[in-house]
């Protein structure tokens, strides 16, 4: 009987939870909240290092929690806990509700109870056992560290695994009732070159969601390749010369900028925070006309696909900006509220101790129509960016972004590599310059960090050209 | 759960396991915090978290790991069999062990124990903040990032050889981030951050006026040339700039071949004479204090730079064993122990005969570029190559006028700036990661738009 009952008292993943989670969202409506939503997460993480010809660490984690969010009126407080028993959601139901100093117990919404259970994870329940083991990840590691072992110049190699494994139970008071798994699996290599006071380094991340099989697929040799050349390429390059100047920015993970510089604008938390210039213009030119951009969850096993979002909405094909106008900004519950642009999906966070907001899934600019070459014809003196590094966006809007890898180009053709060069700039003045894009879309995968912490994201576009941009150097 | 018995707890799951050693690092916390938006709460969060990091030595001394948030009997089974598991694969090319000063005395600060005000009360102060500061200055519109929280929390480590000790603390934040515009101008931002171990502790009125001045100051900006000039960095950039290539002084970076200086770096010169640099996570003023690190090691007071000479290496466990040295107390905890430095002093030695001592930013009259603040590190430091290329927030000095720089990047390299330095003001502020003067460097190259 003891057994029973503290079964019956605590969420149990992968069971029927239907009326314990309606008891408790029936306690915060009771108590006065005009929207209840429960996020309930159990998370299974691994990661393994290899560095030069050893594994150096295995870090496994486990994690469970819930988070718990209460609208009243446009308002909403959060309360996220490790105590997933129905008396530890209770009280942090009535946390939340003091917070919002709910005191009348009138609402706008009457709780029905739940729907039937959509249930996205049933053809996902094995992909826990059919991810690699760590001694397959390590010995696949550690042969890709070695073949980045080519020349006596390279003085660190590093392979990095690392695999999340999400299972989501989501319930609202609008009747949402969805269960779902989630597989995240990311490689990464790393490479330092050193000749003397020379010093060059190369990276690449490959990443894939709901493919358990994914890794052991994954062509180490080819990766190792790129790693490698991209370094010794770099390895004696000079410094940039600073200016104003024309540049192609490569495919796959070039579309960085976009997705830093322009998508997080389009997102409804910045039109809360009136932090994008965009906020007044739906329908407006914003950008060349050469330019259409899309976010969607639906790329079948890229970084940022998902079958639901985190508040329990089968994503959809964005179009944000179509032949250079603005259609579309990315929104999520609180965004559909507040600023009334209609969910889209979008609804993502990191973990159960976040509440969701709008972020981008697979963000990328469509292609055009011209080959990478034309791009880098129509340039007599500027720059190409054939690898990116990092960057960030201020408040204001301004970027910057490093170059890992860049190339001068004199007179239509390829010349030199280039060091330390960053792109500055910000997107309302940069969309308008993008003249040219390229007919290779090619996609990558990243992690995006921001105000609902850290989630998988991929952007991507084809070779593009910016007619006019800062480059900063020495 | 207390301590005691959550030690207790893992004991006894590692006897049924048959598991002799290990080692745990724990923190337990209560947070609250709120954001604004023009009067309205935003968003109201509260949160609590459990997590605890178990290692284990199986019989070959190889270590594994696991963390997890279940501390229940079976999470802590499960974590212990599952770093069982990891533990295979432990590196055996370095053995990682106790820290030989886990059971060492710890000097724990005395503060005063602060209890929740409450998100209520969190509220109500930031709305004032709020208001207070978007009434300032008729261009500054809205504050789009804010936030008030407080923290209370408790550390442990522990360990089968009978090394236990713990602390717990609060701690409290306000940020206020004011956006203003005028006409026909680009917006502009700024702000100020403010710790305490409580908020009754932090001063909101100076981080009201700081925000505001800061932002209002910048209204009037004009673009600079793209050219080399004449820096003065302020305590906070310095120190900034300092903690990103803090891998100098990391030793597990040196091992890992990601550093600027090596095995036998200790002793040589990498600064001018009149530089001194240490790390203490003790220090008074450090809100962020603790008195152990993730080993059980007790924090220390260390000097990194003396004279302008490297001094000191940061260490683990594992780094100390192999540089044959003992642990310094900057250790994280996991099978490959990360090291890091806590809060970084900074200020001028006796040997300063060579310094320019008229460039004081105040008072000097000649062309310089003061950089108040550097922004994108993640992006835009390349710490294993010396190198970095950063956005930053700062002024022009020109004939003793000073004029907002619009937006522009410094550029540089670190060994250059360290041997570069030729003045290091006398008055010492405080910051949120360290103490430090204004510290000038004789040339670094800045892109601006012009």
């Amino acid at each position: 009987m003891v057994s029973a009952s503290i079964k019956s008292s605590e969420i149990r993943f992968g069971e029927c939870n239907k009326k314990l989670l309606e008891e408790v969202i029936f306690y915060g409506i009771s108590l006065g909240a005009d929207f209840v939503e429960l996020f309930i997460e159990n998370s299974d993480n691994s990661s393994v290092l290899a560095e030069e010809d050893f594994i150096t660490n295995v870090s496994p984690s486990f994690s469970k929690g819930a988070g718990i969010r209460i609208f009243k009126d446009k308002r909403d407080g959060f309360v996220s806990t490790n105590d997933l028993s129905k008396h530890g959601l209770m009280r942090s139901i009535s946390q939340a509700i003091e917070m919002l100093d709910i005191s009348k117990k009138t609402n706008k919404l009457i709780f029905n109870g739940l729907e039937i259970l959509k249930d996205y994870s049933k053809s996902k329940i094995n992909w826990l056992n059919e991810v690699p083991t760590i001694n397959e990840v390590s010995e696949k590691l550690l042969l890709s560290t070695k073949s980045l072992k080519k020349d006596k110049k390279v003085v660190v190699r590093k392979g990095s695994y690392a695999r999340n494994w999400q299972e989501v139970i989501i319930a609202s008071s609008d009747g949402t009732y969805a269960t779902d798994i989630r597989l995240h699996q990311t490689v990464g290599l790393n490479i330092i070159a050193n000749d003397a006071q020379y010093r060059s380094n190369g990276s690449r991340r490959f990443g894939s969601h709901g493919i358990p099989n994914e890794f052991r697929l994954w062509d180490h040799e080819k990766a190792s390749n790129e790693v490698y050349e991209s370094s010794m390429n770099m390895l004696y390059a000079d410094y940039v010369q600073a200016g104003q100047m024309p540049v192609v920015l490569a495919n796959k993970f070039g579309g960085v900028i976009f997705h830093e510089a322009c998508g997080h604008l389009l997102e409804t938390t910045q039109i809360e925070r009136g932090t994008t210039p965009f906020s007044d213009k739906l329908n407006e030119k914003i950008a060349h006309e050469s330019v259409t951009a899309i976010d969607e969850g639906i790329s079948e096993g890229s970084f940022g696909s998902l079958s639901i979002d985190d508040e329990g909405m089968e994503p959809e094909k964005s179009i944000l900006i179509k032949d250079g106008i603005l259609k579309k900004f990315l929104s999520d519950r609180a965004g559909e509220l507040r600023t009334g642009h209609k969910r889209t999906g979008s609804g993502r966070r990191q973990n159960y101790s976040f509440a969701a907001a709008s972020r981008m899934r697979n963000t990328y600019i469509a292609k055009g129509e011209f080959t990478k070459e034309e791009l880098i014809n129509s340039i007599s003196d500027g720059l190409y960016c054939k690898s990116m590094g990092g960057g960030s966006v201020g408040a204001t809007g301004q970027f910057n972004f490093a170059v890992e890898e860049g190339y001068l180009i004199k007179n239509g053709k390829l010349t030199k590599p280039v060091k330390g060069a960053t792109l500055i700039g910000d997107a309302k003045e940069v969309m308008p310059k993008i003249s040219m894009c390229g007919n290779d879309l090619e996609l990558a995968p990243g992690f995006c960090g921001s105000v609902s912490g850290s989630v998988n994201v991929t952007v991507g576009q084809p070779h593009i050209k910016v007619d006019s941009i800062t480059v900063g150097g020495r | 759960m207390n301590p005691t018995e959550i030690t207790t707890q893992i004991s006894t799951a590692a006897n049924i396991l048959n598991i002799d050693k290990w080692d745990y690092g724990a923190s337990f916390s209560n947070d609250y915090s709120v954001q604004v938006d023009r009067g309205a709460a935003k968003q109201l969060k509260a949160s609590q978290k459990q997590v605890i990091t178990l290692r284990v030595w199986n019989k070959d001394n190889l270590v594994g790991i696991t963390t997890t948030s279940d501390l229940s009997e079976t999470g802590i089974k499960k974590a212990l069999r599952q770093a069982n598991i990891a533990s295979e694969f432990g590196n055996k090319n370095e053995f990682t062990d106790f820290s030989p000063l886990a059971k060492d005395p710890i000097h724990v600060k005395e503060v005063d124990k602060k209890n929740p005000l409450g998100i209520k009360k969190l509220l109500k102060i930031l709305r004032e903040a709020e208001s207070k500061l978007i009434d300032s200055h008729e261009a500054i519109k809205s504050i789009p990032y804010n936030g008030l929280s407080e923290s209370f929390y408790e550390r442990i480590y522990a360990n089968s050889d009978g090394a236990f000790r713990n602390y717990s603390k609060s701690q409290a934040a306000i940020y206020l981030y004011a956006r203003a515009e005028e006409k026909d101008k680009k917006p502009r931002s700024s702000g100020s951050v403010k710790l305490g171990y409580g908020v009754e502790d932090i001063d909101i009125e100076s981080c009201i006026k700081e925000a505001a001045k800061k932002t209002i100051a910048h209204l009037d900006y004009s673009s600079i040339k793209t050219d080399k000039y004449l820096i003065c960095l302020s305590p906070e950039a310095f120190l900034t700039l300092m903690n990103a290539f803090s891998s100098i002084f990391n030793a597990r970076s040196i091992i890992d071949g990601v550093s600027l200086s090596d095995k036998n770096s200790i002793g040589e010169l990498i600064s001018i004479p009149a530089l001194n640099i240490y790390d203490d996570g003790l220090n008074d003023k450090n809100i962020s204090s603790a008195p152990f690190d993730g080993e059980g090691t007790p924090t220390k007071k260390l000097m990194l730079i003396n004279k302008g000479k490297l001094e000191n290496f940061l260490h683990s466990e594992s780094t100390a064993k192999i540089f044959n040295t003992i642990p310094t107390g900057h250790a994280g905890l996991g099978s490959k122990v990360s090291v890091s430095p806590d809060w970084l002093v900074i200020e001028k030695s006796n040997e300063c005969s060579d310094l320019n001592k008229s460039l004081v930013h105040t008072i000097y009259q000649g062309d310089f570029v003061y950089i108040e603040e550097l922004n994108a590190i993640h992006a835009g430091v390349k710490a294993s190559q010396g190198s970095f290329s950063l956005p930053f927030e700062g002024w022009l000095y020109r004939n003793g006028e000073k004029r907002s720089i619009e937006s522009a990047t410094v550029a540089g390299d670190i060994k250059y700036l360290l041997k570069n330095i030729i003045n290091i003001e006398n008055e010492k502020e405080l910051t949120t990661s360290g103490i430090s003067p204004h510290v000038w460097i004789n040339e670094l190259s800045i892109t601006g738009d012009e």
